[in-house]
């Protein structure tokens, strides 16, 4: 099977006055056709960064300054920015992960999705906007048709979160990047988008990629998760394999952290004491070895890299020595 | 206890001018009817469908969107009575940290710039204490002090979203709308924000009125839970009455549909049937009526009262009675 994604030794540095500082240092990820792919990690380790790089909207004075990423062929990261304006959109929809952003303020967000179907689908203007509308419907806003005259501020947050994937979908993409698409809605309207999301995917074989720090959303979505900590991919997994036998103290620290409806009200959570390494700043090593309570001298003296562990799936990886010696 | 807001009947709606020339008037009916007493040092949640009028209602109680009607009492003070001048003494008690972060920091202003600005202006540091109360500040939400010279725009969205919570904190407020505050965060980040809250709480008697849709964080934190269904609030009791015992169709729905985070978890969702209605022309009777399991002639003509049907839990149903029975024959 050939991957439709491959992502292979990506670095991304941001341009800083005291010389560059690495925020994506070596990711590897391949997705297949038609697979699901969830992205979770610590707030501030490089998700959106990775992701934008791959369409080519890496922000002023950040770049992608190593590795390749192959799609369909190419590499995206080699195309010039009039190739990326092609691929964007009806090649790969992008949700963002700030609507208020990325969306007009002062363009009526009917307007802005046909503009959107216009230039990505070549469509005429009327279709355009009654496919705008449908699309609305779609992600369940009510009253679409009086909603297409709507601004942005006279919306909800999980509205206009909806917009977006809205919009998102609208060019019908091989590859669908969904950045923390769900923040703001609720559980029946979240599990409306991802039986959505399913449909697409069943219906016409379309990859997804959902950034999300929700493991229960992720669960029931993905078929494979990777977890990044301070731009490294520290685990990944099959979505079973992950949960049956999560494996990277820092995937182990996530999972503890998870409140749940069972526990005791009012009592402190369990977090993972300290905070990531900053950009620039990353220890010798593991990442991930300041904050580590199975610390041993092998951490610190190379970067782990990713090795099946043992006792899992086999295309379970992790990096780290201590957890998964004994591997063959 | 003391009571911190009392809060009745308080709505807002929103006048659209609808179609390409603003032909057509239409009115959202984002709050109708709100009517809480919020105790000193309490958290109130606040749950309910994207749309239902969640931060229409924080807006609301802070005077930032001017309500339609109803009054909100603050230390002897109808704040919904106040313009933005007369609202300006009140600001620094009362604080919001808003659902979209990126909206309330200027895009001109390094983070430490954005935290200064209220702690001069109430003078809550001097300037010789100032860099260290930054500092402490930034590492209470787990960011370190070297980004008080970062912009908005070199944050992700997630150290954003603290950098907001830090902004509302600085003020020393003694009551914090937090919608959504912390549902871009990964799950270790929340939990230490959710502790730094759960602390300042026990240590200064913060009041909070915490809007959020993941119901195991509400569950978590919250002395009472109000769920808000199309503008109106359905049920309103302490969190291990309403999680334990739901009176209100649409609750026993919406705690239904709770994912698990496990991949073989059964999800058993009592989906609700029907579109969800519009603000702008909400059913008659009881909104929910169109997709309730319950509803019955009654329900589609009158408005339910909110009633107490067990000390401190409040529904507003026709067919809810008792905490077991489902009455028909009785209606109220
Ligand atoms: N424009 C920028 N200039 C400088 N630093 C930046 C910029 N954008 C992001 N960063 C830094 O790069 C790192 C990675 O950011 P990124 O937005 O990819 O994080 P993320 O994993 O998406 O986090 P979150 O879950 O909080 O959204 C962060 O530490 C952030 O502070
Ligand atoms: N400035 C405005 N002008 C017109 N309508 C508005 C405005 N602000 C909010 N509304 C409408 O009021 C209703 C309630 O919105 P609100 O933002 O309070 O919902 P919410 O419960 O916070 O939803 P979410 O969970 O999606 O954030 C929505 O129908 C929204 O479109
Ligand atoms: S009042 Fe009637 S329609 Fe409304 S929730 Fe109760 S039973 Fe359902
Ligand atoms: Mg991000
Ligand atoms: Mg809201």
């Amino acid at each position: 099977m050939t991957a439709l994604l491959e992502i292979k030794g990506l670095t991304i540095d941001i341009a800083r006055d005291e010389g560059p500082a690495r925020v994506v240092d070596g990711i590897t990820l391949s997705l297949e056709q038609g697979e699901s792919l969830g992205i979770v990690g610590e707030s501030g380790c490089g998700k959106s960064l990775t992701m934008l790089s791959l369409v080519g909207l890496l922000p002023n004075r950040i770049r992608a300054t190593g590795g390749t990423a192959i799609f369909g062929g190419r590499d995206l990261l080699a195309m010039s920015q009039r190739e990326l304006r092609a691929v964007r959109g009806s090649e790969i929809g992008f949700i963002f992960q700030d609507p208020m952003t990325s969306l007009n303020p002062v363009m009526r967000i009917g307007d802005q999705i046909a503009e959107a179907l216009i230039y990505q689908k070549s469509m005429a203007k009327p279709a355009a906007l009654a496919r705008a509308e449908e699309l609305l419907a779609t992600v369940g806003i009510p009253s679409p048709k009086e909603r297409m005259t709507a601004f942005p501020h006279e919306l909800s947050g999980g509205m206009r979160q909806r917009v977006m994937i809205a919009m998102g979908l609208a060019g019908e993409p091989k590859l669908l990047i969904a950045d923390e698409p769900t923040t703001a809605l609720d559980v029946t309207i979240q599990a409306q988008i991802v039986d959505l999301v399913r449909d697409l995917k069943s219906r016409s074989d379309m990859s997804v990629v959902w950034i999300t720090h929700d493991l229960a959303l992720i669960a029931g979505l993905a078929d494979r998760i990777a977890v990044l900590y301070a731009g490294t991919v520290v685990e990944d997994a099959p979505v079973q394999a992950l949960f049956d036998h999560p494996t990277h103290p820092y995937t182990r620290g996530l999972l503890a952290s998870l409140p749940t409806l069972s526990d005791e009200p009012m009592s402190r959570l369990a977090s993972i004491a300290g905070t990531p390494p900053e950009p620039g700043r990353r220890p010798p090593g593991c990442p991930f070895a300041p904050r580590c309570s199975l610390v041993e001298p092998a951490c610190t003296a190379a970067v782990p890299q990713l090795t099946p562990v043992p006792g899992s799936d086999p295309r379970h990886r992790v990096a780290c020595p201590v957890t998964t010696r004994g591997a063959s | 206890m003391t009571t911190l807001l009392e809060i009745r009947n308080l709505s807002k709606h929103f006048d659209l001018r609808l179609g390409a020339f603003g032909e057509r008037g239409a009115r959202v009916h984002a709050l109708d009817d709100f009517s809480v007493d919020i105790a000193e040092g309490e958290t109130l949640s606040i749950v309910g469908e994207s749309g239902c009028g969640k931060s229409t209602t924080g807006f609301a109680i802070l005077n930032l969107h001017h309500p339609s009607g109803g009054s909100v009492l603050y230390k002897g003070t109808d704040l919904a009575q106040l313009d933005e001048d007369a609202m300006r003494p009140f600001r620094r008690d009362l604080q919001i940290v808003f659902q979209d972060p990126y909206s309330t920091l200027n895009p001109r202003m390094t983070i430490g710039e954005a935290l200064s600005e209220p702690i001069l202006f109430h003078k809550l540091a001097s300037k010789a204490d100032l860099p260290a109360r930054l500092a402490q500040l930034l590492q209470d939400v787990g960011l370190s002090a070297r980004f008080a010279s970062r912009y908005p725009h070199e944050l992700s969205g997630g150290q954003r979203q603290r950098v907001a919570i830090a902004r509302a904190l600085a003020c020393q407020p003694r009551f914090i709308v937090c919608d959504e505050a912390i549902s871009a965060l990964d799950v270790s980040v929340q939990a230490q924000i959710l502790n730094l809250l759960l602390d300042l709480q026990d240590k200064y008697g913060l009041t909070y009125l915490f809007i959020a849709h993941d119901l195991a964080v509400v569950r978590h934190i919250s002395d009472r839970v109000g769920v808000m269904y199309l503008g109106r609030l359905a049920e309103l009791a302490p969190a291990a009455n309403l999680f334990a015992t739901p009176l209100h169709p649409y609750t026993r729905a919406l705690l239904s549909a709770v994912p698990e985070a496990n991949p073989r978890a059964p999800r058993n969702r009592q989906m609700l049937q029907g579109e969800v209605p519009s603000p702008l022309a909400p059913p008659p009777g009881c909104r929910f009526h169109t997709r309730c399991p319950l509803a019955r002639g009654l329900c589609r003509s009158q408005t339910p009262a909110f009633r107490e049907i067990t000390p401190g839990h409040l529904t507003a149903c026709h067919a809810v009675t008792s905490p077991t029975a489902t009455n028909w024959e009785t209606p109220a």
